[in-house]
């Protein structure tokens, strides 16, 4: 079944497949531009071998995974998932800011792995554009990303800074 | 004090509407226990021994009178009369039904409070100074600046998952009243060659299982890069800082692997990159939160010795239960929640009433929890302190001890918490029966008497003058005395003084601690130096030997 995705506020289906979830004889269809997402090892295993190709390229990091090896790779990413292994998970907020704020990534950033309709608003905020959720609760999650409608802090919301608020 | 605006009013109610949907969706069993465990602990919500346990955040202990009362009616709604001054100046409150939480939260909101971090791995209250603001020996008023670390940290969407709790403790003054050396980051006002004022940082202090005293990250930082100076920090250990082992994931435990220097060294890598694009305090915002802190409206006083002719026991109290201010004519007064046969640290809904009205009559509607578990009178005109006196007396709140050994630091212990191994309130009330002889507490002088009932260290034994941590021995209470900690500027680690002791025996331990203490110190001398310039073993042979001889 396709991937359901909340993204840019809209519930669309995941054009993206996760390298390491098709079978290892995968191979795209010929003429046709596929969107890919390696994990993070084998992106540096086989960086020079896709780079240059037709494909739409992401990668996806774990949590461990080393944020600032992918800066100079960037330019070429359309996308960065950042794992949530479970609800306890924060290093991906850090991640995500990083991406947006020290290397002006503007590709989609998206949450995978555990991601509730609970931790939408705070990951908007550090610059996910995309999620995608646990459960069928996207409609919940999309109401979530207003769960707050004032900040005390620098803003990240969409990739887009805004000032610290000034009163 | 702070005030909220149509900013910080948003949040709390949005808070309040986003709780009340989670409770909701767990009771409908839309969220799993564990789901809902995350999210309530960022809520002060536990589930405890008897019933959940709500910690409401009373910001760097200060409260105004309707707050106070707001906090009584709570108590009396919804708990069963009482509440628990924590070591971190919030209140606990042990008995609430979860469905009735939001509701709660709500009454909260309507006095501009919250419960908002006040546990979770996030970070927390921001403590202070009692004295802030009034103590002669102060720099400047901490308070300003954590208002603006409570706003910042406040829902701060980088910094809401940490590998495990963070606490900020700030001062003002050179004696340090809010054990910042054992805070996960102390910020400190100092100034530096030229006399401008800024923060001495430090960080990897902490209690617990792994005490450690917090070293210095920066000696000195420009004020108007505090919060970009706190998010290098954080930054640094939310990266980096384990989260396989929540007995490790405290950054105490990162600072000592990388080592003080290696910390220093990448939190100002990392400061480098932000200094400017991070967020900077310009003088129009530390001015605005400056504002609402500006000096009560005191009048022009004579200083006056309230004592002359009044009775011994408003003379004890005058001595030990009220502080130097700096302003002529007036005292800071302590209310002493240290009762002998009431829990540390607890206070019923008609002491918090009238509180509140001592508040509105003798200072200027205000009133503090103190890191110890008392109350604060900040602000009172040293003439009012006999009828203030009388007005506590009455209540039960005028206990003359504040700074002696029954002023005893304490957790809520086995009796309420799921986390205990021993009780302590218990321990509390033995040693009060041990000690009731007054003119031998003021002999003994400064004491400070720390006890918890389990390795987290709610109630900072390890930095005790003497220490009392509970321990199960083959389930039973037993307690470990340590002796030689300190909380202040001096800040150590007590010693153990050997094997722990039956629940029968905590008080007479302490008696003979005492009785080295009496017969070996020099004139002016605590029991805390005595300690420190003996050591441990005269002290330890008089406990044990006399065990054995028994």
């Amino acid at each position: 079944m396709p991937r359901q995705l909340l993204r840019d506020r809209r519930t669309v289906v995941d054009e993206w497949i996760y390298l390491d979830e098709v079978p290892a004889d995968w191979r795209r269809p010929s003429g046709e531009t596929a969107s890919v997402i390696l994990p993070f090892d084998r992106w540096l295993a086989e960086r020079e071998t896709w780079i240059g190709g037709a494909d739409r390229l992401g990668v996806r990091l774990d949590p461990a995974d080393p944020v600032e090896a992918l800066a100079v790779d960037l330019p070429r990413l359309a996308l960065v998932a950042l794992r949530f292994p479970g609800p306890a998970e924060g290093r991906g907020y850090t991640q995500a800011r990083l991406l947006r704020e020290r290397w002006g990534f503007t590709g989609e950033i998206r949450a995978a792995g555990y991601v509730r309709q609970d931790q939408v608003f705070f990951l908007a905020r550090c610059g996910f554009n995309a999620f995608e959720l646990s459960e069928g609760d996207a409609a919940a999650a999309e109401r979530a990303l207003a769960t707050f409608s004032a900040e005390y802090q620098v803003s990240n919301d969409a990739g887009l800074s805004r000032p610290l608020r000034r009163r | 004090m702070y005030r909220y605006d149509a900013i910080d009013k948003t949040l709390v109610a949005e808070r309040v509407a986003q709780f009340r949907d989670q409770t909701r969706r767990f009771l409908a069993g839309e969220l799993s226990e564990d789901e809902f465990r995350h999210l309530r602990l960022r809520n002060g919500l536990y589930i405890q021994r008897h019933a959940p346990m709500l910690r409401v955040a009373i910001p760097y202990g200060l409260l105004s009178s309707a707050q106070l009362r707001m906090l009584a009616s709570i108590a009396e709604r919804y708990d069963r009369g009482y509440g628990h001054l924590t070591t971190r100046q919030n209140i606990q409150y042990n008995w609430p039904r979860l469905e009735d939480v939001p509701e709660i939260l709500a009454d909260l909101a309507t006095v501009e409070m919250h419960a908002i971090q006040t546990s979770g791995n996030c970070i927390r209250n921001v403590t202070s100074d009692h004295l802030a603001g009034v103590t002669p020996d102060e720099l400047e008023d901490p308070r300003p600046w954590c208002e603006i670390i409570r706003q910042w940290s406040t829902f701060h969407p980088e910094f809401s998952f940490l590998p495990r709790k963070f606490k900020i403790a700030v001062t003002g003054a050179p004696q340090d009243r809010a054990a910042s050396l054992v805070h996960d980051v102390g910020v400190h006002i100092v100034r530096d060659a030229e006399g401008g004022l800024g923060f001495e940082i430090l960080a990897g202090g902490g209690l617990g299982r792994t005490p450690i005293i917090g070293q210095v990250v920066r000696d000195f930082l420009p004020r108007e890069h505090l919060l970009s100076y706190l998010e290098a920090i954080l930054r640094v250990y939310n990266l980096e800082g384990r989260r396989d082992n929540p007995t490790k994931a405290r950054i105490k435990i990162l600072v000592r692997s990388l080592g003080i220097e290696e910390f220093r060294r990448r939190v100002e890598k990392e400061w480098a990159q932000i200094r400017d694009s991070g967020p900077r305090l310009d003088s129009a915002e530390i001015e605005r939160v400056r504002g609402f802190f500006a000096p009560p409206a005191y009048r022009s006083l004579e200083d006056l010795d309230p004592s002359t002719g009044r009775e011994t026991a408003f003379r004890a109290w005058y001595r030990y239960n009220t502080h130097a201010h700096k302003m002529p004519g007036y005292r800071a007064v302590f209310v002493s929640l240290k009762k002998p046969g009431i829990a540390p640290g607890d206070a019923t809904t008609a002491q918090m009433n009238l509180l509140a009205e001592l508040a509105d009559r003798y200072c200027f509607g205000e009133i503090r929890v103190t890191h110890t578990q008392n109350l604060l009178f900040a602000d009172v005109e040293q003439r009012d302190a006999f009828e203030l006196w009388r007005a506590l007396d009455a209540a039960g709140l005028a206990t003359p001890n504040i700074g002696t050994l029954t002023d005893m630091i304490c957790c809520p212990g086995l009796d309420f918490c799921s986390l205990a191994n021993a009780g302590s309130i218990d321990v509390a009330r033995l040693i009060n029966e041990r000690f009731d002889d007054y003119d031998y507490l003021y002999d003994l002088g400064e004491l400070e008497v720390k006890m918890s009932g389990c390795m987290n260290a709610c109630g900072h034994h390890h930095v005790g003058h003497i220490g009392i941590l509970g321990v199960d021995k083959g389930g039973e209470e037993w307690y470990q005395i340590t002796i030689g900690g300190a909380a202040g500027a001096d800040a150590s680690l007590g010693s153990v003084i050997g094997p722990s002791v039956p629940k029968h025996e905590v008080a007479e331990t302490i008696a003979r601690l005492l009785a080295v203490y009496v017969e070996r110190r020099t004139d002016d001398e605590r029991f805390l130096d005595t300690v420190r310039r003996l050591g441990v073993k005269p002290f330890k042979e008089r406990v044990y030997a006399a065990s054995a001889a028994a």
